[in-house]
């Protein structure tokens, strides 16, 4: 991507992006792009609607939530994507890959076009001409592309270890020796067109390979930046000061303003506010704050000033506690060897033996030393393991390429193969199983005029409740009433009036706390009539029933562990038909994964909040919704979009068909192998013979994996 | 064999054009989202070049 002009300007940009899932045509990508734009503070924006996602790059001063507002206002869904892709910083270890498989593709195709006429009949002059010319052509072009495998190759056998590269530089390296003394005295075999060939089609499974890796997208990172820098501290003499978060101590008051993010934990001291605690619990419902509560560092105070007194600061607090589990339970994960690199630790052993072996055998058979050599090269070049490089990655792409159509993206290929090896899933309540999000539950008898007037009342609160009720009452085809007066009262609701009579919105009266703490609600209250209570509840996903019972059927048994209370927690649980484990704390939820693992179960965890972000590391594999926390994003293997849970099975049951065409493949470059070698080690094998082989292997590979393409379902 | 003299280097100049020509097309973003641009191709107004 060009940066032209508009960062040109030299100021501090920032780059938030964000997944948009209904991205569907050219008019979407030019309504978000210059609705954007046309926002203060944003520099530039660009819809990238192969991945479904837009890149702002802005101010410092207007932040993420700010732009996803303006996203959704524009009217779609959107939610913050940890942003690792930002394409100055695209990969360079795939770049270079690239370029060298263009180099050697191009070296290739000029090379075969000089083989062909040698195959078909130049003679004399004119092939030691053509000879020269690819020599020409593919010596440079080995030293270019080749570097990659040398490189590695040389790393190593340095540490006198060996690697699938070994024999590949060595084979490369023979064969171009060995034809440039060929070419030089006139000899009628030059393999310039294998070497090229090989290096070509190894660096495509290379470039596949690379791209299909998980970026080190550092979660933990993400979950320090939840937190501020700096806090406002109250001395004890009443004098306010700014001071680094280092700086602060148990004990000590802090003072956070609405909108602001806490600094540390801590328990309110004055002051009545809401707290969003969306980025720790994932829950979406603010937490009331009044004097006594326990707050959590990170943790946005919404309604009204707070003054706190810090328990934890620094390291100590929950969320640094997180960041710290997390780190230990990807050691875990680091222990699984892929699939390919499973075979290339017995591949490269045996193919260094059989060249080995064919050299020594026709030298006692008493072949002379430039035929020994030939076949033993011929040996190296035939067993170089081309389809085998292609064979996996080339089947992830794939597979990730349609489930990325059906809304999941894979953020590992490795994913897929530990994906498909799962027996448990366990899932997170909120937000997972859950839409996590309130919606109006049932009939709330809002009619006619009163319906009017609290969605006037409700469209002007940012509060999750009145948001979800005036989105609901639009959906009905509710038009606002035009109220005046209309203000918003910490903690308590929204007020306005109409025709002069006074209108609530807001908080159900305290005496009815205990109806409320499973159930949430608010009031409408017109003048002095009898309040009308709307009651919310977090919906299960749509599909939530039907998509555990796929899962049950492929034989992963479902469970959930919550961070929620017991009674509402046993009510999904009953509903859903599966056990459940309530008031876990993150600690428990990752003890709990990794007691399943080491009885010998794999497990699948699927959560989205930070308190899952230590378990979504543990799990042999982990998803998580596009709804989610950064954090919870970042730790997952796989993002999925929208709100049905179906996704899920689709992404269990795609990781399967993947793994086994990627055994398929394995079973297809083998049984190549079967046949070529026994060829190449009697001597049959000539550079027309390798060609053929290396590219009908290598294409059948391909052609298989394909078959994929419409595996997501 | 004249023929060669000339038909060769012009095969090899014009197989170095192509691999000009993709390098320059990767480092340009051409591959970053490919049914975007085929959707873009459909937008009305885009005021100058889109960056």
């Amino acid at each position: 991507m060009t940066v032209s002009a508009p960062m040109g300007t030299a100021l501090a940009a920032e780059t938030s992006s964000f997944t948009v899932p209904d991205l569907r045509c050219a008019g979407c990508i030019t309504k978000i792009e210059t609705g954007l734009t046309a926002l203060p503070g944003v520099i530039f924006a660009r819809v990238n609607f192969t991945q479904k996602r837009v890149r702002v790059d802005h101010l410092p001063e207007i932040e993420s939530d700010q732009l996803q507002a303006a996203i959704e206002r524009i009217g779609f869904a959107a939610h913050p994507f940890v942003a690792n892709d930002s394409p100055q910083a695209a990969d360079p270890e795939t770049r270079k890959l690239a370029r060298a498989l263009a180099v050697a593709g191009f070296a290739a195709m000029n090379v075969m076009l000089l083989s062909v006429s040698v195959w078909s009949g130049a003679s004399g002059v004119t092939r030691d001409l053509f000879h020269w010319l690819s020599a020409m052509i593919s010596l440079p072009a080995v030293v270019y592309a080749g570097r990659p495998f040398f490189a590695s190759a040389w790393a190593a056998l340095r540490h006198g270890r060996t690697n699938m590269d070994v024999p590949i530089s060595i084979g490369v390296l023979l064969t171009c020796a060995l034809s440039l003394f060929e070419t030089a005295t006139g000899g009628e075999h030059a393999y310039f067109d294998g070497a090229v060939m090989l290096l070509f089609f190894l660096l495509a499974g290379r470039l596949l390979d690379s791209v299909m890796r998980a970026r080190a997208a550092d979660s933990v990172a993400a979950l320090m930046r939840a937190t501020p820098n700096e806090a406002t501290v109250v001395a004890a003499d009443g004098t306010i000061q700014r001071r680094s978060v280092e700086e602060l101590a148990p004990n000590m008051c802090i003072m956070v303003a609405a909108g602001e993010r806490i600094a540390a934990d801590g328990v309110v001291e004055t002051g009545q506010s809401s707290v969003g605690r969306a980025l720790v619990t994932g829950e979406s419902l603010p937490e009331l704050a009044i004097p006594g509560a326990q707050v959590l560092a990170g943790t946005i105070n919404l309604d009204a000033p707070l003054t706190i007194r810090v328990t934890a600061a620094g390291a100590t607090t929950v969320i640094a506690e997180i960041g710290r589990l997390m780190e230990a339970a990807t050691q875990s994960r680091s222990r699984y060897v892929r699939i390919s690199d499973r075979a290339s630790r017995l591949y490269a052993p045996a193919v260094h033996l059989l060249a080995f072996l064919s050299l020594i055998g026709w030298l006692v058979a008493g072949a002379g030393w430039h035929q020994a050599i030939m076949i033993a090269v011929a040996v190296l070049i035939i067993t170089c393991p081309c389809a085998l490089g292609l064979a996996v990655p080339v089947a992830h792409v794939v597979a990730a390429g349609a489930l990325m159509r059906v809304g999941i993206i894979v953020k590992d290929g490795s994913a897929l193969e530990r994906l498909a090896e799962a027996d448990r899933v366990v899932l997170d309540k909120t937000g997972t199983l859950t839409l996590g999000r309130p919606q109006v539950d049932g009939h709330p008898g809002l009619t006619g005029v009163d319906a009017a007037r609290a969605l006037a009342l409700a469209q002007a609160s940012r509060h999750p409740l009145a948001q979800a009720l005036a989105l609901w009452l639009q959906s009905r085809g509710v038009v606002a009433a035009t109220l005046t007066d209309i203000r918003e009262r910490v903690g308590t609701g929204m007020e306005g009036r109409h025709d002069g009579h006074k209108v609530r919105l807001g908080r159900t009266a305290p005496t009815s706390e205990a109806a409320t703490a499973e159930l949430m609600s608010v009031d409408y209250a017109f003048d002095g009539r009898p309040a009308i209570t709307i009651h919310f509840d977090d919906a299960l996903r749509p599909d939530a029933a039907a998509a555990l019972s796929r899962l049950e059927t492929q034989g992963l048994s479902p469970s959930m562990l919550s961070g929620d209370r017991a009674p509402v927690v046993a009510r999904i649980a009953q509903a859903l038909g599966i056990p459940g484990r309530a008031a876990l704390s993150p600690q428990d939820k990752i003890a709990l994964v990794e007691e399943m693992q080491s009885a010998g179960h794999r497990v699948l965890m699927i959560g989205d909040g930070l308190n899952d972000g230590p378990a979504l590391k543990a799990a042999h594999a982990s998803m998580a919704p596009a709804s989610a926390s950064n954090v919870g994003q970042a730790a997952a293997d796989l993002v999925f979009m929208g709100d049905p849970l179906a996704p899920v099975p689709i992404a269990v049951s795609t990781a399967r068909k993947t793994m086994k065409i990627v055994r398929q493949n394995f079973v297809m470059a083998i049984g190549y192998n079967i046949v070529a070698v026994p060829l190449a080690i009697l001597g049959y094998v000539t550079p027309l013979v390798a060609a053929l082989a290396m590219s009908g292997s290598s294409l059948i590979v391909v052609a298989n994996a394909l078959r994929l393409r419409t595996a997501a379902q | 064999m004249t023929g060669l003299l000339v038909l060769i280097p012009v095969a090899l100049g014009l197989g170095l054009a192509g691999l000009a020509a993709f390098f320059w097309s990767v480092r340009d973003g051409q591959y970053d989202d490919m049914d975007g641009a085929a959707l873009r191709v459909l937008m009305d107004d885009i005021e100058g070049p889109p960056a």
